[in-house]
């Protein structure tokens, strides 16, 4: 069947890829215990019948809902006011750190120089700490500095979504086409001026997406820092939560429904101006 | 003297594209460089261009060596020398009016050319050269709905507008319809003279090379084959040159080199 006329030279590495990637996946089915036969137990299917029978119907009175506004307002405040300080440092940095601006990659076809990477390491060494400590356990540090309240979360979202933005900023900055950047560069333009000709065109419309996109994983973050005291929706989720009023929690949670739908419109708003 | 090339061997991994190249182009000289496909003429010209550093032998342009300079100082000889590419990488959402500006970049400070981005400062200087190319109502145009013969002449009406002092240009008029290549090129060349801009152009259609170039260089696997004025270019010197001993099936090249036969 594989005479050498027919052969793909590719098909053994692409067959080895796949068993490799089904040998890796069987041990972590393993290790994390998933066993979806628990859900169909007598006893869990009541409990969860109860927690979600107490959210009809959702809660709407006029004091609850004026509530409601405030904690969302802080919450999309918390999210926004977290990825410019993110931004402020994440562009910078994916700059640094990504081989689009390299003069010398520019002549090598590609290739940096082994100056270049010697600064980029540190700098792409800066982006996985940012990201590494996840945004929860800063909350809980910032919520000690600086005391119950959205300006935790603020710093919180900052410091992790720059390690994450500056990282896949870099990345799509090196995945788009590199010749635009290159034939500017080989004109005498500056890295700059080269970057924002030749790159930031072809790369603009992801990089507005996954930023949109990861404003509204902030979004949902700075929900989940309020559980620990970082203010917003989340901390009127866990209030309501340990009263057992189910209303309320349904309430936010459609306002939170609201908000991811708002990113998502937003999100193809400004791809369909971008693309 | 504009160029000069000594030794000069260009080796893309395994693949030797240029083996110890001789060559003097001197100021104001309009040169045309032909050959098989593969032969080496891209590389030529991107080497020349120092958009690729030669593996071995020296390279001198403009009175310097690009590859002994600073990468600053290497950048500002950069912005002397232009190079039209055979398909110009510009970005498919840019306008076309910054594509044309952007040929600048080298001459403006950082400031200027992200300001120029905000707003371009200088449309009637892109109309201008669009103009000479036909094109001046493509300029607010986004380069991706322009096809593979106009994308070749906003990369010329780019360069054109960097006013270099060497200008490159790697199989400038590919994509264009006879006459429109043909005015292309008389327009490069008219630019030259005008100027005393150093010409070098790669053509795949030896006809236009001998009719708008003085001088026209062949080359076959990666040397020089023949380097003389146009008058002396013979009917045995381009079947040498073209040669190809791996087609099977010689019969379809007739009725290709029918175009491009030379009349001299």
């Amino acid at each position: 069947m594989l005479n050498v006329d027919a052969r793909d030279p590719a098909a053994l590495p692409r067959l080895l890829l796949t068993l490799l990637c089904l040998a890796l996946l069987w041990p972590g089915l393993y290790v994390s215990e998933l066993n979806p036969g628990v859900l169909l137990q007598a006893e869990s299917r009541q409990q969860m019948a109860s927690f979600v029978g107490a959210f009809w119907p959702p809660a709407h009175d006029a004091a609850f809902l004026g509530l409601l506004w405030a904690a969302t307002l802080q919450t999309l405040a918390v999210a926004t006011v977290g990825m410019a300080l993110a931004l402020v440092l994440a562009v910078p940095a994916s700059l640094l750190a990504s081989r689009a601006l390299s003069l010398r990659a520019a002549s090598q076809g590609g290739r940096p120089g082994s100056w270049s990477r010697g600064v980029r390491l540190p700098v792409r060494g800066l982006l996985v700490f940012l990201r590494s400590v996840p945004e929860i356990v800063w909350a809980l540090l910032f919520v000690r500095a600086v005391g119950l309240g959205p300006t935790a979360g603020v710093l919180a979202i900052a410091i992790t979504y720059s390690g994450m933005l500056g990282k896949v900023y870099a990345e799509i900055f090196e995945s788009v086409d590199q010749r635009p950047a290159h034939a500017l560069l080989q004109a005498g333009s500056g890295r700059l001026s080269a970057f924002c000709y030749g790159i930031l065109p072809n790369a603009a419309a992801e990089v507005v997406s996954y930023t949109v996109y990861r404003w509204e994983c902030a979004v949902r973050a700075s929900v989940v820092m309020g559980f620990v005291g970082a203010g917003g929706l989340g901390q009127q989720i866990d209030l309501s939560m340990r009263m057992f009023a189910g209303d309320q929690v349904a309430s936010m949670l459609l306002a939170f429904l609201a908000l991811v739908m708002l990113a998502d419109l937003l999100s193809r708003l400004l791809r369909g101006r971008l693309a | 003297m504009s160029i000069r090339l000594h030794e000069a061997s260009l080796r893309h991994g395994k693949v030797q594209a240029l083996n110890a190249v001789d060559l003097c182009i001197d100021k104001g000289e309009r040169v045309a460089i032909i050959g098989p496909s593969g032969a080496g003429k891209s590389s030529l010209l991107h080497l020349m261009a120092t958009a690729t550093r030669p593996s071995a032998g020296l390279l001198d342009v403009l009175d310097a060596q690009p590859w002994a300079l600073s990468a600053h100082a290497r950048q500002r000889l950069r912005a002397r020398i232009g190079l039209v590419h055979q398909a110009p990488p510009l970005p498919p959402r840019q306008r076309v009016v910054t594509a044309v500006l952007a040929g600048r970049l080298g001459q403006w400070s950082t400031l200027r050319g992200l300001l120029n981005l905000v707003h371009p400062g200088d449309v009637p200087g892109a109309r201008q050269v669009l103009a000479d190319l036909g094109l001046a109502d493509k300029l607010f145009v986004q380069c991706g709905q322009l096809s593979g013969g106009q994308l070749q002449r906003v990369g010329i009406a780019r360069v054109l507008y960097q006013r270099p002092e060497v200008l490159l240009a790697d199989e400038p008029v590919s994509a264009m319809d006879p006459v429109l290549a043909d005015h292309s090129l008389a327009l490069l060349n008219r630019h030259a003279q005008a100027h005393g801009v150093t010409l070098v152009a790669s053509l795949h259609a030896v006809e236009l090379a001998l009719a708008h170039f003085p001088r026209v260089i062949g080359i076959r696997e990666g040397q020089v084959a023949f380097d003389c004025p146009a008058e002396a270019v013979s009917e045995s010197l381009l079947e040498a040159l073209y040669a190809n001993e791996q087609l099977a099936s010689p019969v379809s090249v007739g009725a290709t080199l029918t175009v491009q036969i030379p009349r001299c």
